[in-house]
């Protein structure tokens, strides 16, 4: 909210040499953040006058109208000035800003040739003083508001310092300068006066002359004030003493009636809403819209109501959203004589969501959803009239009133609890003595025991800790000192956290590089990729950031190619990615939640329905290839990354978790059909590796033969720590051994056979070649075998038995014939 | 044959010289084969001491032995000091340029986030805490309801949350990683020590400073005794773990639905107060939602962005940089160096 200072004043004796250091510092120490502080008129210096316009030539033949004008500025003769604006006319009074002046932006004020005229000094407009936004023309004061040649920078109290506060949703009171003002004094230490106890609310008892209110629907309002007044001097004019306040807290100057309303909200905090009392039906009903379809409101736009929205209506139909905005029809007007003005306590809730339903976010709706002060209903209405009275000759009529006002209700409190929870020592005397500045009564039944009647305006203070904040604020969160608790329950990282650092650690340590991509998919391109099924089953967001990605990732690999081909756009060359995240696939039946209150611990059951109401969300690592994973250099060409490599990178996250894979092919998108790889750990698919599918690289532009695998590490399971055998220290015999198989035996298969035949004091099995160019399909694979035994060196017969025994089996379950 | 001692001594001065003239181990050679071959006039002295009388063999033998120790001992040293001379040449011609790259090893590189998380998490579990994690897809109980945040409230627009279609599934994408707090509350007794770093959403629009998918971690301690002096000891204990020693932390009044006194978190760094996270004690409110009594316990929340911490401690101006995937952004932080 923006406050000028000069406002704040009038309630609390500021300092005038205030640094604007400490200005800022007194809000942010009892919690307000401020947005900006703008010191107006600081830019500016006169002269600048009050002048009359005395004489109007319009000078034509120019693109656009251009009048010379003629002013009394006091001077004893008219001073011309040349004027781009026609919003004013002879006799009307306007801010001249005299040769010597200098305006802000640096704007020096000269006499000048131009239009072949002579002008001496200018007409103003608001924005050009830079006092608000309004550029539609130049200011025209109020008549009679100032004599001519009077000092316009004091009259129109343009040196003013006006603070941007931002304040949080707690504190609703704030969104006022009553609010602020009090929170500035008590943080300055300085002494305040509340502007709610200067207002008479006597003279405006309750009666039952004019309108007459009646509350249908007791839940959406505790308290509402419907005073009525007639004899309205429809062509007042707002004086300029409110108007600039109106200003100065970035809201418009619209009609007195309506500046009346606006005023008494910024100061007191409380919405008004004024109708033309000439246009309601009888009395005023507070109810939900129910069967009423539309409303126009001030914007004079239609809208369709919810059949939950408050309205305010009379007996033929809706006349305000309630709380939010106020109806076309009984708008006041310049011909407006009679005023109901309306003043209420609305709930919350019910304010909010009738806003959020029309989108629409009005000054008076951000307090009121916020809650405001109770008593301010009376209070407020009561101010507003009298300004009415005063300001626009009305008399009053009567008021009327339904419902009470409700205040939060008082709390027991054990003072010693503020030192307790603050970890500082704060004396008793200290702590009435804060609660007291903030607006609470405090009765003390015994130095343990006290009774705290919060302020009307504090409808958030219901438990002790929210006393203790009162307190610390007020006397500064730089007291709380500074002590270290450490933790009684620390068992280190649970395994699946050790597993992800791990593999994290393999894959960067091996020249890959780890990636954050957005979860956020296309569709279109899932399908591309060839996603089918149940691995392409994704939830939609309701609101995406872009509707080209609206669904939640099922796999990592649609991420990590686009994240490769951003990378070969930027020119890199070898790019290998890896990144480990969650996938998120709508293949499971989710109860949805039913609402749960929050006013007990959920029992067993309905924690249960909560955490089934949440898909579980699978861990992924998935690594993409287009390169090497070195690079070519003066030394020779790097290593090819191709499937064999992709694999070996799967099958050695695997291993690395402790478990135990098996390969097999696999025709999986977006894979290459006779390239891919699936790893499955005990009978179950936890991997796939392999050689892109062609057709996606071409389609991504990545590099031929562009590889990815993905593992599942949720899937993994955690078996028992490994327990390893003594190594032996004998000498190794080793063998090698060369066998053809049928091209359709896979290397694996062969190789197991032989593990098979070979015996225990088979120590390690290797392929070191592969021949396919045999002829006849066949192809030619040479292992060397490692035996030991833990207790002799083993002799050649030995050796060569086991040797012979490992062909034999490899011969039964592959049909190898040992090469010769 | 006859042997003189004048011989003897003649022919170990030109062994001598000519061992001393040798160039290199190639000339030695010669020269070896000269004077100690068996050819050579030292070892056909030793032949003819066999046929000298006895009493002549003894005196002479003893010339004849200790001349030939003399040439051989002089030309062992040569023989190394040859080599020596070899050796430095060789290895001299062997010198390459040290400064050339090993292009063909592969470079990768852990995500800064990842790093900064583990010496997070790293940094906590020191201190007895827990590293709790949870789904990032959440039911929107436990990411608002739960945490005093109801529907309609004005603190639910504070976060622009993203909701899952249909609407009725009450699923969103967790707007900060506090429904793991609720999480470890509801399934655990106190004392409760935990820190839970995760990816959370809101729908911000990328720029320079902010992401719609990010990275928080936060804290939650319930204690017997914990008091708002814990929270503060921790901040300034976290800040200056990952900051430096010399970083002052200061909490401002703020507001946040599941903390009562609520504060934002600044620290000071390179001449200015810098924005760092919310925290405060923990709401009874939500305490007692999850079950805990709050006559027996209490505690504190902290929650934090990771983006901006690594912004702030590597200087980096462009979010772009850390959501981009680019993988000159991901080498250069290796695998866990600052």
């Amino acid at each position: 909210m923006k406050i000028p200072l000069s406002w704040i004043r009038e309630f609390s004796p500021i300092p005038r040499d205030i640094s604007l250091e400490d200005l800022e510092n007194a809000f942010v120490n009892v919690g307000f953040e401020v947005e900006g502080i703008d010191l107006q008129g600081k830019d500016l210096t006169g002269p600048l006058v009050v002048a009359r316009v005395e004489s109007i030539e319009e000078l034509t033949g120019n693109k656009k109208a251009i009048r010379y004008v003629g002013l009394d500025c006091g001077e004893g003769s008219n001073r011309f000035v040349i004027c781009g604006a026609t919003n004013f006319v002879v006799g009307d009074l306007v801010v001249a800003a005299l040769p010597g002046a200098v305006l802000p932006g640096d704007f020096a004020i000269s006499a000048r040739e131009t239009y072949g005229k002579t002008s001496n000094g200018m007409i103003c407009s608001a924005r050009e003083l830079r006092i608000s936004e309004e550029h539609s023309g130049i200011i025209v004061l109020p008549a009679d508001c100032a004599k001519i040649g009077a000092n316009a920078i004091e009259l129109l109290e343009i040196n003013d310092v006006v603070v941007d506060v931002a304040v949080n949703p707690d504190r609703g009171y704030a969104l006022s300068i009553r609010g602020l003002a009090r929170e500035l004094a008590a943080s300055l230490a300085l002494e305040y006066s509340d502007p709610a106890q200067k207002v008479n609310t006597k003279d405006f008892a309750i009666n039952t002359k004019g309108i007459q209110v009646s509350v249908e629907d007791k839940s959406a309002l505790s308290i509402v004030y419907i005073r009525t007044i007639s004899d309205f001097n429809a062509s007042a004019v707002t004086p300029l003493w409110m108007s600039r306040r109106i200003e100065k807290c970035g809201m418009r100057s619209i009609s007195l009636a309506v500046d009346i309303t606006n005023y008494v909200m910024l100061e007191l905090g409380q919405p008004l809403h004024a109708f033309d009392a000439m246009k309601i039906d009888t009395s005023l009903i507070m109810r939900r819209a129910g069967s009423t379809k539309t409303i126009k409101t001030l914007d004079n736009q239609e809208r369709k109501l919810n059949s939950d929205d408050l309205v305010v209506a009379d007996k033929s139909t809706a006349l305000a959203l309630a709380g939010v905005m106020g109806g076309a029809t009984s708008e006041v007007t310049g011909k407006t004589t009679q005023i109901a003005l309306e003043a209420a306590r609305f709930d919350p809730i019910t304010i909010a969501k009738s806003s959020r339903r029309h989108k629409l976010s009005s000054e008076a709706s951000r307090r009121l959803e916020r809650g405001v002060d109770p008593s301010l209903a009376e209070i407020s209405s009561a101010r507003a009239i009298a300004l009415m009275i005063e300001l626009g000759g009305a008399k009053y009529v009567g008021s009327s009133s339904s419902g009470e006002p409700k205040y939060a209700p008082i709390v027991s409190f054990d003072p010693n609890f503020v030192s307790k929870y603050l970890g500082t020592e704060v004396s008793l005397s200290e702590v009435e003595e804060k609660l007291t500045i903030v607006g609470c009564d405090v009765a003390k039944k015994s130095t343990t025991n006290w009774e705290i009647d919060p302020p009307s305006w504090r409808a958030d203070l219901l438990l002790a800790p929210d006393l203790v904040e009162e307190v610390a604020r007020m006397i500064g969160y730089e007291r709380i000192p500074s002590t270290l608790p450490t933790g009684k329950s620390g068992t280190g990282l649970t395994p699946m956290q050790y597993r992800k650092r791990s593999v994290a650690n393999f894959l960067a340590g091996n020249g890959f590089s780890e990636v954050y991509n957005y979860p956020f998919v296309n569709p279109d391109f899932v399908s591309q990729l060839g996603f089918v099924g149940d691995r392409a089953k994704s939830f939609r967001l309701a609101n995406p950031m872009s509707e080209e990605f609206p669904d939640l990732r099922t796999h990592l690999l649609p991420g990590l190619l686009l994240t490769a081909v951003r990378n070969q756009g930027r020119g890199a060359k070898d790019i290998a990615l890896f990144e480990i995240g969650s996938v998120f696939r709508n293949t499971e039946k989710l109860e949805a939640q039913n609402v749960v209150g929050t006013d007990r611990v959920p029992n067993e059951a309905t924690k249960a329905k909560i955490y089934k109401s949440v898909p579980n969300q699978p861990l992924h690592v998935g690594a993409v290839v287009a390169g090497k994973l070195g690079s070519d250099g003066w030394n020779g060409k790097a290593q090819d990354f191709t499937w064999v490599e992709a694999i070996g990178f799967a099958r050695a996250i695997i291993e690395e978790t402790g478990n135990v894979s098996t390969t097999s092919s696999s025709d999986f998108a977006p894979w290459h059909p006779g390239r891919c790889a699936e790893l499955k750990v005990d009978g179950k698919a936890v991997a796939h590796a392999g050689e892109l599918h062609p057709r996606v690289i071409a389609e991504l532009g990545l590099p031929e033969r562009s590889c990815a695998f993905v593992v599942v590490l949720s899937a993994l399971g955690f078996p028992e720590t490994k327990k390893l055998q003594t190594l032996i220290t004998m000498p190794a015999a080793i063998q090698d051994i060369a066998l053809v198989v049928d091209g359709s035996v896979s290397s694996s298969t062969l190789e197991a056979a032989l593990r098979a035949g070979a015996g225990d004091l088979l120590e390690s099995i290797t392929l070191f070649d592969r021949y396919d160019k045999l002829g006849d399909g066949k192809v030619s694979l040479a292992f060397t075998m490692v035996f030991r035994a833990p207790d002799r060196t083993l002799t050649a017969e030995e050796v060569s038995e086991h040797r012979e025994a490992a062909a034999a089996s490899a011969l039964k379950v592959c049909g190898a014939v040992v090469r010769a | 044959m006859t042997l003189n001692v004048a011989d003897v001594t003649g022919s170990v001065k030109s062994a001598l010289l000519a061992i001393s003239e040798a160039k290199d181990l190639a000339e030695l050679k010669i020269v070896k084969t000269e004077h100690l071959g068996d050819k050579s006039a030292l070892s056909k002295a030793s032949q003819a001491l066999g046929k000298l009388a006895a009493d002549n063999r003894a005196e002479l033998g003893k010339i004849v032995g200790s001349a030939k120790a003399e040439v051989t001992a002089v030309f062992e040293a040569k023989l190394k000091e040859l080599e020596i001379v070899r050796d430095l040449k060789v290895l001299s011609e062997e010198r390459v340029d040290v400064s050339l790259p090993a292009s063909k090893l592969p470079k990768g590189g852990l995500h800064p986030l990842t790093i900064l998380t583990n010496e997070i998490s790293d940094l906590f579990i020191g201190l007895g805490y827990r590293v709790a994690e949870g789904p990032e897809l959440e039911a929107e109980w436990l990411n608002f309801d739960a945490l005093n945040i109801p529907a309609d409230h004005p603190a639910r627009t504070m976060q622009d949350t993203f909701f899952i279609e249909p609407l009725e599934s009450r699923l969103v994408l967790r707007t900060h990683t506090s429904p793991v707090q609720i999480r470890t509350m509801l399934e655990n007794k106190p004392p409760i020590y935990v820190i839970c770093p995760g990816r959370t959403y809101r729908a911000d629009e990328l720029d320079a400073t902010h992401t719609p998918v990010f990275s928080q971690v936060e804290g939650l301690v319930i204690d017997r005794g914990i008091t708002m002096a814990d929270l503060k000891g921790t901040l300034d204990y976290f800040a200056q773990s990952i900051f430096g020693p010399d970083v002052k932390t200061r909490l401002r009044p703020s507001f946040f639905p599941f903390t009562e006194p609520s504060a934002e978190v600044d620290f000071f760094f390179n001449g200015r107060w810098i924005e760092w996270g919310g925290c405060g004690m923990v709401n009874p409110k939500v305490l007692e939602v999850c079950g805990i009594d709050t006559s027996e316990f209490s505690g504190f929340a902290f929650g934090m962005g990771l983006e901006r911490t690594l912004m702030v401690r590597h200087g980096i101006t462009d979010m772009h940089d850390i959501v981009e995937g680019d993988i000159r952004f991901t080498r250069s932080f290796g695998i866990g160096g600052r």
